[in-house]
């Protein structure tokens, strides 16, 4: 099987060409202002070196943090009509709360709050409020809102509110993007609901790029399917992706993460990727990063959704250098590092200086650090070692030692030893990690539930049945499909010994192997 | 202090975040009730605090709180309308207006509940609670120490339902009542408690707690604008000990009799480095090891703090990992006699441990 990773940064856009599990070639070009120019020279590249038939390539994966960046710097939003469900409650804090003024400004369209929602134990709240949902539907029509976002209370639980009022807002408002928030987060209203309206933000933006994409690889001649890689290291096909676009929202560390396991053989490791101007860190749990269990904020907005979990450090090759009192960052001189650092001839310290000052690596003109006092250069070099060595332990969750796979432009940085690593894993074809993790993604399906007066085996295994039917019905070979999650917490004050459950399964595309 | 000062909306970011310290563990965060507040402040709404001493030996205050699993609370939100209407049906049962509203616990997000029910109403706000901290259960209360009557007591959800539990044998009946009604409702409802004097108030509250929580969390606040240590901060503005610095090495959870118990492990680091530290809850931090001897109990407050941020950690949210430093900060007087024990000591909460203070030694 023949497949293409490519992965959008900020700087680079990588594509790499996967020959079953042999990296056969691998390209690194700018990102372009339009991302798709980007993607257009990188695939270009990549065909003429490698001479693959371009008909022989069986799948396209593409990691884009387009979206993410959207919402943090606020262009391409769409207003969007927010649909709360659960009057009575909850009626005092209406959607948008907790979100920054600005971004607000922007999404924020049309608001309605209507009776329904269900309890903690799938007994209605109230009854759900069909004419209200009726005329806020012809509401939407008339203003020309064009995405919605319907969010309804304890709906992980009891999807039905909003399965119903998306029923009515497609008869009455046809063309109209709806995104539910079932589909979207976890248990916690406000978060799972400011998760949805992002994503009502961002569907627009998201079929004119995945639109785009679909052009560059036809442009290219390649036939292949197109798929968008997710937050969890799996892919949904380019439609369905563009459905989710929140989803996407973290694909770049978590394609690194993955493309580490894969280059490394490894699939219970600690990762670090060290960049121009930061670090991130990940813990690989069954191949897959592990993924954040509390609220993560995007763009000043706070949400819980399906993230991996990481640790991002100040720390990279363009990271500023103070010498009295010694400081390592968090300025950064970013993509100016060729003309700004020292040893490229430019005026300022950076942690890129020290490195080759203290050999670790061999970078412009060496004889422009030499002057650098050896004191100097071991207590920064210390410092960044201790930084790495206390950030890597903190994203442990178990005692024994772990493996460390180090990739990115700044790996060096990393030292050899560190407290509870085992080794450093140091892999080939490390530049390009995340264009890897990109075409090696596979299909996942969740289920996070509470379940009572069940056995802690039981609630498992049914939240399993659930999560395996979501991952074959987002196309998954049945056959293929392992568990790489499990996660139970009881819950205090709730009668009858309730439990709720988190399962997590992934699979191969179906009708294609990842190995020949 | 002053008889009556309003509240300034800078002092109730900061009562959330000490409330959330002296929460111990426990008490639910009181995000959702600060986003309430800020909407109300936003609205023009201005709360006053009243000193617990100015009130009158005849003036009636309504002790309120929010009840139910903290899940719950994520999903169905919680609104100034319903803790106001739990007030409110108390005045129409007993026919006397309350003076002023105070809150049952101080820990977590019950220290905000009285605010948002006073915006609403249009009452002051007595500085003071009656647990000084969170504690789980109704008879875990400074009233029901002293032997006050626990009766009646006015529940509402938030649709057009409401209980009243007009009498009962003990508090823990009480308890048990009033936990069945708000299961029937969802899991989460606004109570106002038995309505207190102010004779009682004076006489057996913990006074002052209110502004206790604004000033820890104006301390921890500060501490963070100026780059120091904000754990620090609390322990010196609040006579507290740092007990354990470490990290987070095994955490143990089950829910049994609607209570979320278990244990945190911690591994020592700095000058802790080679101890060991275990951490007990029932909802709340209970009691503290260090290497299998107690250290710390309750009902001394146990706060567990991150290392760096000096948020406090929750036992539904404490995880493997995390770098955190255990504090402990002084119980109420009334909280650690004889009687008080018998309530909130260790023996309260299974633990076959004579109590002994870390501030004694």
């Amino acid at each position: 099987m023949r497949r293409v990773g490519i992965d959008v940064g900020g700087t680079n856009t990588d594509a790499v060409l996967l020959e079953g599990d042999r990296v056969a070639h691998a390209v690194k070009t700018p990102t372009t202002a339009d991302v798709t120019t980007g993607i257009e020279r990188a695939l270009a590249r990549l065909l003429e070196e490698s001479r693959v038939d371009r008909r022989a390539i069986d799948a396209v994966m593409i990691g884009t943090t387009h979206f993410t960046n959207a919402v943090v710097e606020r262009r391409g939003l769409t207003r969007v009509a927010a649909v709360r469900i659960g009057l009575p409650a909850s009626a005092s804090l209406p959607p948008f709360i907790d979100w920054p003024t600005d971004l607000a400004a922007l999404v924020r369209g049309e608001i309605f709050m209507l009776a329904g929602g269900h309890e903690y134990d799938g007994r209605p709240i109230a009854p759900f409020d069909s004419a209200g949902m009726r005329r806020a539907a012809r509401r939407i029509r008339e203003t020309g809102i064009r995405s919605a976002g319907v969010t309804a209370i304890f709906s992980p639980l009891d999807p039905s509110g909003e399965e119903q009022a998306a029923l009515i807002l497609r008869e009455e408002c046809p063309g109209l993007a709806i995104s539910c928030s079932r589909d979207l987060g976890r248990i916690g209203l406000l978060e799972r609901e400011n998760v949805t309206l992002l994503n009502a933000g961002l569907v627009d933006l998201a079929r004119r790029t995945t639109r785009a994409f679909v052009g560059a690889l036809g442009g290219s001649g390649i036939t292949a399917d197109l798929y968008i890689t997710q937050n969890d290291g799996t892919v949904l096909r380019a439609e369905a992706a563009a459905k989710h676009p929140v989803y996407s929202f973290a694909s770049g560390p978590t394609n690194s993460i993955r493309g580490a396991a894969f280059l490394s053989r490894l699939d219970q490791a600690m990762v670090i990727d060290v960049g121009g101007t930061s670090t991130d860190i990940g813990a690989l749990h069954h191949g897959f990063p592990r993924e954040a269990n509390n609220v993560v904020e995007i763009g000043g907005v706070r949400t819980l959704f399906r993230m991996p979990d990481l640790l991002s450090l100040a720390l990279g090759g363009g990271t500023l250098v103070r010498a009295d009192p010694l400081a390592i960052g968090p300025g950064s001189v970013g993509y100016q590092l060729t003309t700004r650092a020292l040893v490229f001839g430019g005026g300022d310290l950076t942690v890129t200086d020290i490195a080759v000052a203290a050999g670790l690596i061999d970078l412009g003109d060496r004889d422009r650090v030499a002057s650098l006092p050896a004191r100097l250069v071991t207590a920064a070099l210390g410092r960044i070692h201790a930084m790495i060595e206390e950030s890597v332990d903190r994203m442990k969750t178990d005692a024994g030692d772990l493996p460390l796979v180090a990739v990115g432009g700044g790996s060096f940085l990393v030292p050899e030893r560190l407290t509870g690593i085992s080794r450093v894993v140091r892999v080939p074809h490390q530049a390009v990690a995340n264009a890897v993790g990109a075409a090696i993604a596979q299909v996942s399906g969740e289920a996070d539930q509470i379940f009572q007066n069940l056995e802690r085996d039981d609630a498992i295994a049914q939240a399993r049945r659930l999560a395996e039917a979501r991952a074959v019905s987002a196309g998954a070979d049945p056959s293929t499909l392992t568990v790489v999650e499990v996660e139970d917490l009881p819950i205090a004050y709730l009668p009858g010994n309730s439990l709720r459950t988190r399962v997590r399964v992934v699979g191969d595309i179906r009708g294609s192997s990842p190995q020949q | 202090m002053t008889p009556l000062r309003a509240v300034p909306l800078d002092e109730i970011e900061s009562l959330a975040i000490g409330a959330w310290i002296l929460g111990t563990g426990g008490g639910g965060s009181p995000y959702l009730a600060l986003l309430n507040l800020r909407k109300l402040y936003a609205a023009g709404k201005v709360v006053s605090l009243m000193d617990p001493a100015t009130l009158a030996d005849d003036d009636q205050v309504a002790v309120v709180s929010n009840m139910g699993a903290p899940l719950v609370g994520q999903e169905r939100l919680t609104d100034p309308a319903t803790i106001a209407r739990a007030v409110t049906l108390m005045e129409e049962i007993t026919g006397r207006r309350f003076r002023a509203i105070m809150s049952l616990e101080i820990g977590g997000g019950n220290a905000l509940q009285p605010f948002m029910a006073a915006a609403l109403l249009d009452r002051p706000v007595v500085d003071g609670d009656c647990m000084g901290r969170a504690f789980p259960e109704a008879q875990m209360t400074s009233f029901a120490i002293h032997d006050l009557c626990m009766y009646p007591l006015t529940l509402v959800d938030v649709r057009n339902n409401a209980v009243i539990v007009a009498r009962a044998e003990s508090w823990k009946w009480m308890e048990r009542l009033s936990r069945t009604a708000c299961v029937a409702v969802g899991s989460i409802a606004s109570t106002c408690k038995a309505p207190r004097t102010g004779k009682e108030v004076k006489a057996c509250g913990i006074l002052y707690s209110t502004s206790k929580a604004i000033r820890i969390g104006g301390a921890v606040r500060e501490a963070r604008r100026a780059h120091r240590d904000p754990i620090g901060a609390v322990v010196d503005a609040e006579g507290g000990v740092v007990i354990f610095r470490g990290k987070v090495s095994d955490v143990n959870r089950r829910a049994t009799e609607g209570f979320l118990r278990g244990t945190a492990t911690l591994d020592g680091l700095g000058e802790d480095r080679g101890a060991s530290f275990r951490l007990a809850f029932q909802n709340e931090f209970a009691v503290g090891w260090l290497d299998g001897a107690p250290r710390v109990m309750t009902p001394e407050l146990i706060c567990l703090m991150d290392t760096v941020s000096g948020d406090a950690i929750g036992t539904e949210t404490v995880r493997y990992g995390q770098r955190a430093t255990v504090i402990a900060l002084p119980a109420p007087p009334i909280l650690t006699t004889a009687k008080g024990l018998e309530h909130v000591g260790p023996r309260a909460f299974g633990y076959d441990l004579e109590f002994r203070s870390v501030f004694a030694s």
